[in-house]
């Protein structure tokens, strides 16, 4: 990990944060294993340095871009969001990156693009998770152009001011807050400008189990478990989840209209 | 004088063996060792060994008989009540840390949800079987009573195997291959029992 330059961000939350031994010990990256532990045991194997990202699809300016030029490119920013996870549990994590919106912007955005599709690296050698058909290699994440425009919605590059580690997705991942950690791709390779709305991993694997939106609500419950109550990681007891994980004023306008229940 | 003190330690052995996964979770515990998020890991580790004692306690049968180890009948009683045991720890751990004893929420999650249905059921099946365990019990038990009453034993290892199945996002290797060893072992016992009437038939 190395340090990176940044500045605070009024959109962070004042709540204790999750000790960084607990984020980058206790995570979901299923390239590298099934397990909580999986990522932080086998996530060496893989190379974030160097990394190329590809944006394409409508815009203007497709291409590509090395990793480190792109961080050179966008003032980077902290932001202290909550994260929960559709598995009840979740954490305050201190993320550096910028918002997404500005690389889309940079880009070009075609007015016929609606919707935005991410994919993940996909080399069996580098994450051994993948040589076990789990899931439908690359992960795949999408979001409504709009969604992807809020400026809530960050591409992470660190965490606790260093780069990320690559058992949080290295070197750069999708962090969406009031959305479940599941719609936070890591490792992203491409991203990729549409008119359609994209197939997400999760969704193809349990389409009654995920949806498309993944949006935090405690009133619909996943079908094996409740999504009323979270376990922050760190307290014995539970807390109330709340709607949008919090973050509800602001982004409950770009869902006004649409059915509340078909939003998880 | 050798052979006397091995038997003489047989025992206490077998019952380490079979606590040894709970003081490992108090090992955990005291040395922070339970990872970021105890009450899940406890409640998987507790859950899955449940299971494994259900595994083992239908295997000691068959190991007895058929790999030459008669001896190991002695335990077969000990290892099914350590597997009531684990089960029922992981039952608390579910109500207790998992649900903060929220009867609203618990009462829910029980109709809602298959596999705590199924979970919750197997439990309640495994308590008869339990409390007959009691030497004093099963004296008073015709034999064949009780051992119809504890054929149950087949019928609550198979949910155990659903409920873990139905709880699982997507990686279903791990609940699979207790799946393999569940069928396996009452395979065998099928085909065991298979055996002698067709014998009998021949004759």
């Amino acid at each position: 990990a190395a340090p990176l330059k940044y500045s605070p961000n009024r959109m962070s939350i004042d709540e204790n944060k999750t000790p960084l031994d607990d984020v980058t010990g206790y995570n979901n990256f299923y390239e590298f294993g099934t397990g909580k532990e999986d990522p932080a045991a086998y996530a060496k194997m893989m190379r974030s340095r160097p990394w190329t990202i590809t944006v394409d699809g409508l815009c203007d300016r497709p291409g590509s871009v090395d990793i480190d030029e792109l961080i050179r490119r966008f003032p980077l920013e902290e932001r202290i969001y909550r994260m929960r996870c559709v598995e009840a549990w979740s954490m305050v994590i201190p993320w550096v990156g910028f918002p997404l919106a500005s690389l889309i912007k940079s880009v070009g955005p075609k007015s016929s693009a609606k919707y935005v599709a991410f994919e993940t690296l996909r080399d069996p050698r580098q994450m051994p998770g993948q040589r076990s058909a789990v899931i439908q290699w690359p992960y795949r994440e999408g979001l409504r152009l709009d969604e992807a425009m809020n400026p809530l919605t960050l591409l992470a590059v660190g965490l606790y001011g260093q780069t990320l580690p690559n058992q949080n997705g290295a070197p750069i991942r999708l962090v969406v807050p009031w959305k479940y950690g599941f719609k936070g791709i890591k490792s992203i390779v491409r991203i990729r400008l549409t008119d359609r709305r994209p197939q997400t991993s999760w969704q193809m694997l349990a389409p009654g189990e995920y949806g498309f939106y993944g949006n935090v609500n405690p009133a619909v419950d996943h079908p094996r478990w409740s999504q009323a109550k979270e376990r922050r990681i760190g307290e014995f007891f539970r807390r109330k989840t709340l709607p949008f994980n919090g973050y509800g004023e602001q982004v409950a306008h770009l869902y006004r209209g649409l059915d509340p229940r078909k939003l998880y | 004088m050798a052979r006397a003190n091995a038997a003489r330690l047989e025992s206490p052995a077998v019952w380490a063996l079979c606590a040894a996964p709970l003081l490992l979770i108090f090992y955990w515990g005291f040395t922070s060792q339970l990872t970021a998020n105890p009450v899940e890991f406890v409640l998987r580790d507790l859950g899955l060994w449940g299971l494994r004692f259900l595994c083992l306690t239908l295997a000691v049968t068959l190991l007895a008989k058929y790999a030459n180890l008669p001896w190991l009948m002695r335990y077969r009683r000990r290892i099914g009540l350590w597997a009531f045991a684990y089960v029922a720890l992981h039952l608390t751990v579910y109500l207790g840390a998992a649900h903060e004893f929220d009867w609203a929420e618990i009462g829910a999650d029980i109709a809602k949800r298959p596999y705590i249905t199924i979970g919750m059921a197997a439990f309640a099946l495994l308590i008869p079987l339990a409390v007959t365990s009691a030497a004093a019990v099963r004296r008073r038990m015709k034999p064949r009573s009780w051992r119809a009453l504890h054929r149950l034993v087949y019928v609550i290892a198979i949910m155990g195997v659903a409920h873990y199945f139905l709880l699982v996002k997507a990686d279903i290797r791990s609940p699979l291959l207790y799946a393999a060893i569940v069928a396996t072992l009452l395979g065998a016992r099928l085909v065991a029992s298979a055996r002698p009437r067709k014998a009998r038939a021949a004759g």
